[in-house]
């Protein structure tokens, strides 16, 4: 335990430099891309990073520095490599049906390599991946080969990484990894099922594709599914996430950003934490969420989106 | 056992209470002070114009163990090791381990609660370096308790010295 106690207060020095809502709204009321660089500027971002991307990967990889300078045991942030390295996976195993893959479908940060997925692909053989993408990965590829349903090769990945992200959670004896690895696949299952329900989707892909968890039984969550949306969205009324459920009726952007905001409410108690590997995870997670904002604030600014358009995208900060 | 005189472990029980005193006393504050200087280090590594107001906050866990070396040293001079004379009898000795055993166990108890509160506000200073005085105070609440132990066993064993037991 006193080994995070140096960590955890380099995090919370570190997390005066945050973004919080009034910088957000500086970003906001900046009339062009190039005023919100200035503001990031101030804030301390990468001022050198000649675009909006460079910028936003050159924080990325001053967030990633920094947790490995804090920590070298990699698992309080394992959590938050998943994904990534989930999306990585999935652009590679459609390397199997198209020969060009465009670069910018991986994404940096996770804990495998683009070039080695990529390599595995080309050569048919994601075994010496190490646990779960291995597996994952093989059984993607031979379902995208033999059926060519790539959302259905998706979601075979989506479900290795989601059941890793349970076992990781539970396995860090971190009360916010478990809370945040449950709260992740349970919104996951939510809202898979109602993107599987509107396609018509048939028991098979539900049972593949939907990860156990203790907050949503997926069985139920299943039948309810197979029955049709009116009678998903009357179980859904009642069960612990209702609140997202009754927003993805209407919006799938308005559910995401409730998703990210409840995510952050769950993560903010580390703010007061100072003896476990916590605050790094949570700083980590605040970091991520603050990129994604800006690169919504960015892009928004870029095309010349209206006021309103931008604002219903964003997110809550962690400070 | 017959014919053993149990007086002769008067002087062994006084001296296991100073013992004991300056013993867990200091255990808890060496334990202390290394991980409020742990959250120090972090918290200067990233401002190193805090280090003035974090040492403050670094030390406060360690004055436990001086109250119990200082618990240690009364009991020392009083049962006469440090001079004087060591005639001690078993009732005596067992009271003096007794008045020492609030430093000891408070002592022990204190550290390391004062050490969590510490950490906690050199965390607080590091977000908000102004509030030093209020970061401050908030461990010191927990000395207020080792004070007491340390009173009660000093009371203790000087009015012990004048018990004709």
């Amino acid at each position: 335990m006193e080994e995070y106690i140096y960590a955890a207060a380099r995090v919370h020095a570190r997390e005066n430099s945050l973004l919080r809502q009034t910088d957000l709204e500086r970003l906001m009321a900046c009339a062009t891309e190039q005023e919100c660089f200035q503001v990031l500027r101030d804030k301390g971002w990468s001022a050198d990073a000649p675009s909006a991307e460079e910028l936003l990967a050159a924080e990325e990889e001053k967030t990633w520095a920094f947790l490995r300078e804090l920590s070298q045991d990699t698992a309080p942030f394992s959590l938050l490599q998943l994904p990534v390295d989930c999306n990585n996976l999935k652009a590679a195993v459609k390397c199997c049906l198209h020969e060009e893959v465009p670069e910018s479908l991986f994404l940096p940060g996770g804990s495998l390599s683009p070039e080695e997925l990529l390599q595995r692909s080309r050569e048919g053989d994601f075994f010496p991946l190490p646990s779960p993408w291995g597996a994952a990965g093989e059984q993607a590829r031979t379902t995208l080969l033999q059926t060519k349903d790539g959302q259905l090769s998706d979601a075979l990945v989506d479900r290795a990484c989601m059941e890793e992200m349970l076992r990781l959670g539970e396995e860090s004896g971190l009360e916010v990894l478990q809370r945040y690895g449950e709260w992740t696949v349970a919104t996951a299952d939510l809202h898979l099922a109602v993107r599987a329900c509107r396609a018509g989707k048939n028991r098979e892909f539900y049972q593949l594709s939907l990860a156990p968890c203790r907050s949503l039984n997926v069985e139920e969550l299943t039948e309810a599914a197979l029955r049709g949306e009116q009678e998903l969205f009357a179980f859904l009324a009642t069960q612990p996430w209702a609140e997202g459920a009754q927003l993805l009726q209407t919006s799938s952007s308005a559910f995401e950003r409730w998703r990210d905001n409840q995510a952050m409410e769950l993560i903010r108690p580390e703010k007061y934490e100072t003896l476990t590997a916590g605050p790094l995870f949570a700083f980590g997670a605040a970091r991520q969420q603050e990129i994604r904002t800006v690169r919504m604030i960015l892009s928004g600014k870029r095309n010349g989106l209206e006021e309103q358009s931008i604002r219903e995208r964003l997110r809550e900060t962690y400070v | 056992m017959n014919g053993f005189d149990w007086n002769m472990l008067g002087i062994v029980f006084a001296l296991l209470g100073g013992v004991l005193a300056a013993l867990l006393a200091g255990i808890g504050s060496a334990v202390g002070v290394g991980m409020a200087g742990q959250a120090a280090a972090g918290a200067v590594t990233e401002n190193p114009s805090l280090f003035g107001k974090v040492l403050v906050l670094q030390l406060l866990p360690g004055t436990q163990g001086i109250y119990g070396l200082l618990i240690g040293f009364i009991i020392l001079t009083q049962v006469g090791i440090l001079g004087g004379d060591p005639n001690v009898s078993a009732v005596k000795g067992l009271l003096y381990l007794a008045a020492c055993l609030p430093m000891a166990i408070v002592g022990l108890v204190s550290a390391k609660w004062q050490t969590k509160a510490s950490i906690a506000s050199i965390s607080l200073l590091a977000k908000k370096p102004e509030q030093f005085g209020k970061a401050m105070t908030l461990p010191v609440m927990v000395e207020t308790y080792a004070v007491l132990a340390l009173l009660i066993s000093i009371l203790s064993i000087f009015g012990i010295g004048g018990l004709a037991v």
